[in-house]
């Protein structure tokens, strides 16, 4: 028996060594010209190699849009091969939605392009895009060897932008961090959604101010019911044609915030926070037990404080 | 791995539910951590240990933010204890606090910094002199997203140094609860060009003076630490007062 489990394992390890850290990244078109890359349902792992989110790119007249690169110079080296598998213009933009490191660690593989993002995320990546990055490693180990923080250069303004014969429309919002870039591309009708929605996958909240994101949820919610819209792509889970993430994630951030004033107003100390069920409604959500554990842990305090005045 | 009991743990055994009795254990740490002799040396020396299942430690299994580590100790279950040490085997800094019921239940939440997978042990001495120990191993992780950013640590405490905000419940589940924050860096020290700067000692009593509970923290108890204990028998407000290793004092009056 332990036997053979162990040759099993080793079989996997194998696998993984020759398959040379394979991402497997294979373009998926959401509409003419805009393509994504879905990443998995799951927490961080040496397993998969810290490919839980969605990057895109936008095949323009002059050049290619990149829309984050991804949690290591591995993903964005693999990336930057899948997308001249699909077109040989050069990618000519790269723009990181927000600061989180599984966003923009694969810079390093765009370096030499113009590499965009909000002034504020700009100044979270360059303090601590370090520290995330080591916490990466930590997670998902070897797939993260010679990936080093590459701070964008380039500040974003909300507003139209006009970049390789194509028409965005930069949201500035926040409230998943202190700044969460959306991307409305007019010509297809698809909105990149950044971290400020979760498809399918209960919602990361390191840096999250609640009240801020169900504000930002809904200025996207209303992008959706234009008439050009086609898509949605979130940070994390599945494209869809329609808003049904938004609601989702917004029905996750409202039970949560009002789970936690409440349990900070009955007088519960965080083990006692930390031991509640999932309401069923969630309790088949993807990693929500994992991302609830540690919603109490950033979020709990400040509901603490504000029940102790 | 059953090691022979002692009369005066066979006599305590014969007090208890037989589940928790047959738990008991005078020696062979049950959490089987390599420095529990270094720990029983300098917190229990020649004293009787029992490992006693009535000595209830929580915390996390998996610590999301080492920064801020939850954890309840509960030991109502016994009678007349007089003192509990809380310490945490593989931190720098071991003793994380000491605290004396008096009013109050033997019971205190509060959160530790833990620098990497350790056990958190309470170690309660009642009135026959006897030492009871619980404990859990905490497991500590980086987060990824889930690193607590430079910024985290804000310069509130400049402004606000010792402030304190409490609150008291008398119904619902957490009736006769008591529950404070002080604002407070807690710095250990052992940061490079930071001296250690921390709350040393808090006294909890009624209007009249009497006692609840004396507590004595240390450089691992997390910054603007939390406090939840049980208010026990006493009612109406209760005063905490308190200083920190560098003579600031403070004093608070939480009312019911
Ligand atoms: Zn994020």
């Amino acid at each position: 028996m332990k036997r053979r489990f162990l040759c099993c394992a080793l079989w996997l390890a194998g696998a993984v060594q020759a398959a040379g850290f394979d991402y497997g990244l294979s373009a998926r078109p959401v509409a003419p010209d805009v393509h994504v890359f879905i990443g998995r349902s799951e927490d961080f792992t040496t397993a998969n190699g810290g490919n839980i989110v969605n990057t895109g790119f936008i095949v323009a007249a002059q050049g290619v849009i990149v829309i984050d690169s991804g949690p290591s110079l591995r993903y964005g080296q693999q990336m930057r091969q899948a997308i001249a598998a699909v077109t040989p213009r050069p990618p000519v933009l790269l723009i990181n939605t927000h600061h989180h490191p599984d966003h923009f660690l694969g810079n390093q593989a765009f370096s030499g392009l113009p590499i965009a993002a909000l002034p504020s995320t700009i100044r979270g990546i360059a303090a601590d895009g370090n520290a995330f990055a080591e916490n990466l490693f930590r997670l998902s180990g070897d797939w993260l060897l010679g990936t080093e923080v590459l701070v964008p250069t380039q500040a974003l303004a909300a507003g139209p932008l006009a970049v390789a014969g194509r028409q965005l429309e930069l949201i500035a919002l926040d409230g998943h961090t202190g700044a969460d870039l959306a991307i409305y591309d007019s010509a297809s009708g698809v909105l990149f959604a950044g971290d400020l929605v979760f498809n399918g996958r209960a919602p990361t909240t390191p840096h999250a101010d609640i009240g801020h994101w169900l504000t930002a949820l809904d200025q996207l919610e209303a992008l959706t019911r234009r008439p050009g819209f086609t898509t949605l792509v979130p940070g994390h889970g599945a494209p869809t044609p329609d808003a049904a993430p938004i609601r989702q994630t917004r029905a996750w951030l409202t039970w949560l915030r009002e789970s936690l004033h409440q349990a900070a107003e009955a007088g519960l100390d965080m083990n006692e926070v930390l031991a509640r069920p999932l309401p069923p409604e969630f309790a088949d959500l993807p990693v929500a037990a994992s991302e609830y554990r540690r919603s109490v842990g950033h979020l709990f305090p400040a509901a603490e404080q504000a029940a102790l005045k | 791995m059953k090691f022979p009991l002692t009369m005066a743990a066979i006599a305590l055994a014969a007090l208890m539910p037989p589940a928790d009795a047959a738990a008991l254990q005078e020696s062979g740490d049950p959490l089987a951590s390599a420095r529990w002799g270094e720990m029983q040396k300098a917190f229990l020396a020649g004293q009787q240990v029992l490992f006693d299942p009535r000595v209830k430690v929580s915390a996390p299994s998996t610590a999301e933010n080492p920064l801020q580590v939850p954890v309840t100790v509960d030991a109502t279950a016994l009678s007349n204890v007089r003192e509990v040490i809380v310490f945490a085997d593989f931190n720098p800094i071991v003793q994380v606090l000491r605290f004396y019921p008096a009013g109050s239940g033997a019971y205190l939440g509060f959160r530790v910094k833990l620098q990497q997978s350790t056990p958190v042990r309470a170690a309660v001495r009642t009135a026959d002199g006897l030492w009871h120990v619980g404990g859990t191993w905490v497991n500590t992780v980086g987060g990824g997203c889930t690193a607590p950013s430079a910024a985290a640590s804000s310069p509130e405490w400049q402004q606000r140094l010792n402030e304190v905000s409490g609150r008291q419940w008398s119904e619902g589940p957490a009736s006769g609860r008591l529950r404070l924050r002080i604002v407070h860096p807690m710095d250990t020290g052992l940061v490079a060009g930071t001296p250690a700067f921390y709350l040393e000692e808090i006294a909890f009593a009624d209007a009249a003076g009497q006692p609840l509970m004396r507590l004595q923290t240390y450089e691992p108890v997390a910054e603007n630490p939390v406090f939840t204990l049980q208010r026990g028998a006493l009612a109406g407000p209760i005063e905490a007062r308190g200083r920190d290793n560098n003579g600031n004092l403070f004093q608070a009056r939480i009312a019911p």
